[in-house]
């Protein structure tokens, strides 16, 4: 066995996700002290809440006495969830308060309460081993709520495996086929890009220069720039951070005014920031939010923009459950990879780290996840042009 | 959570055995696991008693990273009824059949303070926890009482990792602990509603905690205790049970309880958690001779008082002075 053998490059249909991380489990206005929602984050089921002083809290969806979901229930208190069946009742912290027809509490009356972080417009929450739950480690989104930013997003809920939605932001070459009627252009996969990575973080950039602006980069520049024509220079920077964050630094500026050297000041910068926390195995939940540094005031274009990304998505979305239904008609089939797929095998590289980390993917057992059989069929992991 | 923690019995290797004092003797077993013990986990083992085995548990001190290791810590009883005589004959290299960690005593990261109350040999439950109150940068206290500086495990060791966020009552040295102060200092606090103090000792230390944390008013649920339904305020003694209704009359040995001894004798009983919890195997009492020694927590203080009702899987009936109690019981 050669030391490529061991080195994992897997290529697994359905990849498995850690749990030891943070996952956005609804937006910040989704969760309110008026009623439980109820959300499958990680493989969870959980009932996400905020307590009368606004915290937001989330405990699993399910009652410690036969299993209820608490979700159906109704907040009762400061900050207590009252069971829709038998009446249990549970606190912030996932305690039993409450029980039916007896003077006590069991003492191991509980059901547990998963640290919930509020950040960036989302509340996050770590369904894995609490110790190692640091505020700390949520992604960077801060174009989310920074004050040079403005945009808004929305929710897919995406029936295909996370890292089929990873995979395809990593790659962006794919606009040019999925969404010739806005994004799409044939430099896409004409240009050269280049990859980098560290532990936790994939980035992958692309510049296409001196070339016709598609659509919707027109409509945004004649925005900053009444009136604009001519050629652009257009960028895409890739920024992955572990374990499913990805935030694209976008745009394009007048071409030959210095964008690639820096200087951006003639030109229009988005960021797409996008999110996905697993849902099952075969469905996820895909946050995404397009943010922009200029003409910031202007309500008009964040809802322009949220619902023309939201149009370009949609075709994303289809061709993901699209996707999803044909790996899982063709079982005996497997993944093959492209040169273009760098930044997104980078990114497996590192989730398979944590996977094993975890304890939950035997280093040895490489052959488990990875369907590739004999060494000649191996897929080649290079890092780009 | 629940489906962890279903019992799942494997052979586990001794890879030390010590004495860390006169009378506690630290164990680790290596198993197959992947995930590390959590704060307040417990391994239930198969002890040899020589004519049969029974199960003991015992909470885990210290666990290793990668899931494969755990630490208990076993104190000779004096009364043993074999269970640390058989962990105190293990040497490395022996062989024992244990479950992987079990969680009844979960600690939660969340509340503004934490407060753990260890009574000698308790501190195994909450040793692990103070760790990772500490390795997480929480605000805890870890009160530690003990006979004597000698007779409490993890003394040094403690003091180094908790230096002023441990507290030691010693009694021969004079300042035993004041458990009254201990909780009004809890409830004169700003964060007193949402403080949680954990507490693993004596039943003594355990019930004056309770008593104290009630009379200040404290949430019931922010008080957190492990209850294997085996501690008493008498020591464990044969008594006998009658059930005339159904004619029958049986002794309840030292080493059984009342639920045991009456399924053994044909009786059909109804319970779930068998250790005093959660108040399934309730029967009428209809005459004692004798002490009733509760011991559950299903039933309140006032309902203990009454002494009209009891939890078969643990109440006993004790005398103290060598006569043979006997309790009358009506079955539903």
């Amino acid at each position: 066995m050669s030391v490529l053998d061991r080195q994992m490059s897997a290529t697994a249909k359905i990849f498995p996700h850690p749990r030891d991380a943070w996952y956005v489990a609804a937006w910040d206005h989704e969760v309110t002290a008026k009623a439980p929602l109820a959300r499958t984050i990680a493989d969870r089921p959980l009932a996400l809440y905020r307590t009368q002083d606004g915290r937001p809290v989330a405990l699993a969806d399910a009652c410690w006495h036969r299993l209820a979901p608490l979700s159906m229930g109704t907040l009762v208190g400061d900050d207590e969830v009252q069971c829709p069946y038998h009446g249990l009742r549970y606190n912030s912290s996932g305690r039993c308060t409450a029980m039916p027809a007896q003077e006590t509490v069991n003492p191991s009356a509980s059901v547990p309460s998963f640290p919930v972080v509020e950040k960036h417009r989302y509340v996050w929450v770590w369904v894995g081993d609490p110790t190692k739950a640091d505020p700390d480690l949520v992604p960077d989104m801060h174009q989310m709520d920074s004050p040079d930013w403005a945009g808004d997003g929305l929710t897919i809920h995406a029936d295909c495996n996370y890292q089929l939605v990873l995979d395809n932001l990593m790659d962006l070459t794919h606009e040019e086929f999925v969404h010739s009627s806005s994004i799409g252009q044939a430099e896409l996969s004409e240009a050269e890009f280049s990859t980098t990575h560290d532990g936790s973080t994939v980035t992958v950039s692309r510049w296409m220069r001196d070339i016709d602006a598609p659509p919707f980069w027109l409509k945004n520049m004649r925005d900053k720039f009444p009136g604009f024509t001519g050629k652009v220079d257009r960028w895409q920077i890739i920024h992955f951070e572990a374990p499913s964050t990805i935030c694209i630094d976008v745009g394009v500026a007048k071409a030959g005014t210095g964008a690639p050297e820096g200087d951006r000041s003639q030109g229009v910068n988005g960021y797409v920031m996008n999110t996905i926390t697993p849902d099952r195995d075969r469905s996820c939940h895909y946050f995404w939010a397009f943010m922009r540094n200029y003409r910031l005031d202007s309500q008009l274009i964040t809802t322009q923009l949220r619902d023309g990304v939201h149009g370009v998505f949609a075709e994303d979305e289809v061709m993901l459950t699209a996707q999803q239904k044909a790996i899982d008609e063709n079982p005996d089939y497997e993944f093959y990879s492209l040169n273009v797929d760098a930044g997104g095998m980078w990114v497996r590289r590192i989730l398979d780290r944590m996977l094993v980390a975890e304890g939950r993917l035997d280093p040895g057992d490489v052959s488990v996840t990875n369907h590739a059989a004999a060494p000649a069929d191996r897929p080649r992991v290079t890092t780009g042009a | 959570m629940v489906a962890d923690n279903r019992p799942v019995w494997q052979p586990a290797e001794v890879v030390e055995s010590r004495m860390v004092t006169d009378q506690v003797r630290r164990v680790t077993l290596r198993r197959p696991g992947t995930r590390r013990a959590q704060p307040g986990s417990h391994v239930d083992v198969r002890v040899d008693l020589g004519a049969r085995t029974d199960v003991r548990s015992y909470s885990v001190v210290e666990a290793s990273a990668d899931g494969s290791q755990v630490t208990v810590s076993v104190m000779l009883a004096p009364r043993s009824r074999g269970g640390s005589r058989f962990m105190h004959g293990l040497r490395e290299g022996d062989v024992v059949e244990c479950t992987q960690p079990l969680q009844n005593f979960d600690l939660r990261l969340g509340a503004p303070r934490h407060l753990l109350v260890a009574g000698g040999i308790g501190v195994t439950a909450l040793a692990a926890m103070a760790e990772t109150l500490r390795t997480t940068g929480r605000d805890y206290t870890l009160v530690y009482v003990g006979r004597s500086r000698a007779a409490m495990a993890y003394l040094d060791e403690l003091e180094q990792a908790h230096g002023d966020r441990l507290r030691v009552h010693v009694d021969d040295q004079g300042h035993p602990l004041d458990v009254a102060a201990l909780v009004d200092e809890v409830a004169g606090s700003s964060t007193a509603r949402a403080t949680e103090l954990y507490v693993c000792g004596p039943i003594r230390l355990m019930d004056a905690v309770r008593r104290a944390w009630a009379g200040a008013g404290l949430p019931v649920h922010n008080l957190r205790f492990e209850t294997f339904g085996n501690s008493g305020w008498f020591d464990a003694e044969d008594f006998v049970v009658r059930v005339p209704r159904l004619g029958l009359e049986t002794t309840v040995g030292a080493d059984t309880t009342i639920l045991e001894a009456l399924t053994e004798a044909g009786a059909e009983m109804m319970f779930d958690c068998r250790k005093g919890e959660c108040g399934l195997c309730q029967v009428d009492v209809r005459d004692v001779d004798g002490s009733l020694d509760h011991r559950d927590v299903f039933f309140s203080a006032r309902q203990h008082e009454a002494g009209d009702q009891l939890c078969t899987c643990v109440s006993r009936v004790a005398c103290g002075d060598g006569r043979t109690g006997v309790l009358t019981l009506d079955l539903p």
